[in-house]
């Protein structure tokens, strides 16, 4: 079998999630929408500390991009932030596809790797030592996807999203520690402090 | 007079498609956004839907996507709704329970129905036999459509609902309705 070392494209820095996590939080100064991923990605947008543009995802596995593509539709002026683990992404791989063809140049989507479903005990995914999911964003015509080869490089490729001309992917390559917040499970409750934030609702 | 009147205007809704009355009351009801995954049934309606500009219409490689997508929307400030077959209803049972559902999306779905009234393939008329139970399992507002002129009433009167409720609906389009997909070749 192949081993995550024989893979070129992981020749990256493993990083954390929660680190990287923070840094994204701490650039967002225009109310930037962020749509975090089931399980440890939302709980680490948590943990960076709420705000109200902030969505938490407590099911759907895989739709962090595509509910990022619908606020991306809906409000083309503000940037949308997608955060996503690669065994979600491996769910609906799909959706790099139709994001292609719209093209939203407000979305940038990253991709927490670290080759494991962490949260139900840290099993290997299927594409953890053989699949680039970069190359397969780039497959899938989302030219603008790159590895991060470190924390500055995330955070150059964050604030290169924020002009880009087309929708910006960005990979990371993480450790496999659990996250670090605990997201309140309320879903409409989630939702309402969301809209709100989008400005689509008033204070009752 | 007024009853002459009442039946020319009846008269005239009678001779709009079924797939005229989905078009109009989507516009009507300010329903922009359209992802879809197609049916040879919902051709011309896809078809009239990608020509008219007030729509952002797509296809998506799942319907489950396409759900995500219209929850994304709907909580910036966008309506849409989805168009599907029985089949790939049949995959949306765990978006529904954990995102439309829980969260109180008006997700609002038109389900062409595959598996009934003239099916010839054994794996659709049992996968068709498994989407009412899923809807009824979570109490979501469902209508089988199979008439045209009471069609237009279900369509707008559910839209509103769904997007006043909060809650999913959902449309199936019968044969009856719809002449269905036969056995051609």
């Amino acid at each position: 079998m192949n081993t995550a070392a024989d893979t070129p494209a992981r020749n990256t820095k493993i990083m954390n999630r929660s680190d990287l996590t923070s840094r994204l939080v701490a650039k967002l100064k225009n109310e930037e929408a962020v749509i975090g991923g089931i399980g440890n990605t939302n709980f680490d947008l948590w943990g960076a500390g709420h705000r109200p543009q902030n969505f938490y995802m407590l099911g759907s596995m895989g739709l962090a991009f595509p509910i990022a593509l619908g606020v991306a539709l809906a409000q083309p002026e503000r940037r949308v932030f997608a955060l996503e683990g690669d065994g979600s992404l491996l769910m609906q791989l799909g959706c790099l596809a139709t994001i292609a063809t719209l093209g939203p140049k407000n979305l940038t989507m990253v991709v927490m790797d670290n080759g494991v479903y962490q949260i139900t005990g840290a099993q290997p995914t299927p594409a953890a030592a053989v699949s680039d999911l970069v190359a397969v964003a780039v497959g899938c015509g989302l030219s603008n996807s790159a590895w991060a080869a470190d924390e500055d490089d995330f955070e150059r490729l964050v604030d290169r999203s924020l002009s880009a001309s087309e929708p910006t992917l960005i990979g990371v390559r993480i450790d496999d520690k659990p996250g670090v917040g605990a997201t309140r499970r309320d879903p409409v409750q989630i939702r309402e402090r969301f809209m709100l934030g989008m400005g689509v609702r008033e204070e009752l | 007079m007024a009853a002459a009147a009442e039946q020319t205007s009846s008269q005239i809704a009678q001779q709009k498609s079924w797939h005229e009355v989905v078009l109009q009351t989507l516009k009507r009801n300010d329903i922009r956004l359209v992802p879809y995954v197609p049916d040879r049934v919902l051709t011309t309606l896809i078809r009239s839907i990608h020509a008219d500009p007030f729509f952002t219409c797509f296809p998506t490689a799942r319907e489950e996507e396409a759900v995500g997508i219209i929850a994304g929307a709907w909580m910036a400030g966008m309506k849409g709704a989805v168009l599907m077959q029985t089949s790939g209803f049949a995959t949306l049972a765990n978006v529904l329970a954990s995102l439309a559902v829980p969260y109180q999306i008006p997700l609002i779905m038109f389900v062409s129905e595959r598996g009934t009234l003239g099916e010839f393939n054994y794996g659709q008329s049992l996968v068709c036999r498994t989407m009412r139970p899923v809807l009824d399992s979570l109490a979501v507002e469902h209508h089988t459509c199979t008439r045209l002129d009471e069609f237009e009433f279900i369509v707008d009167r559910s839209i509103k609902q769904a997007v006043t409720t909060q809650a999913p609906v959902a449309l199936i389009l019968s044969p009856l309705l719809t002449g269905g997909k036969v056995f051609d070749k």
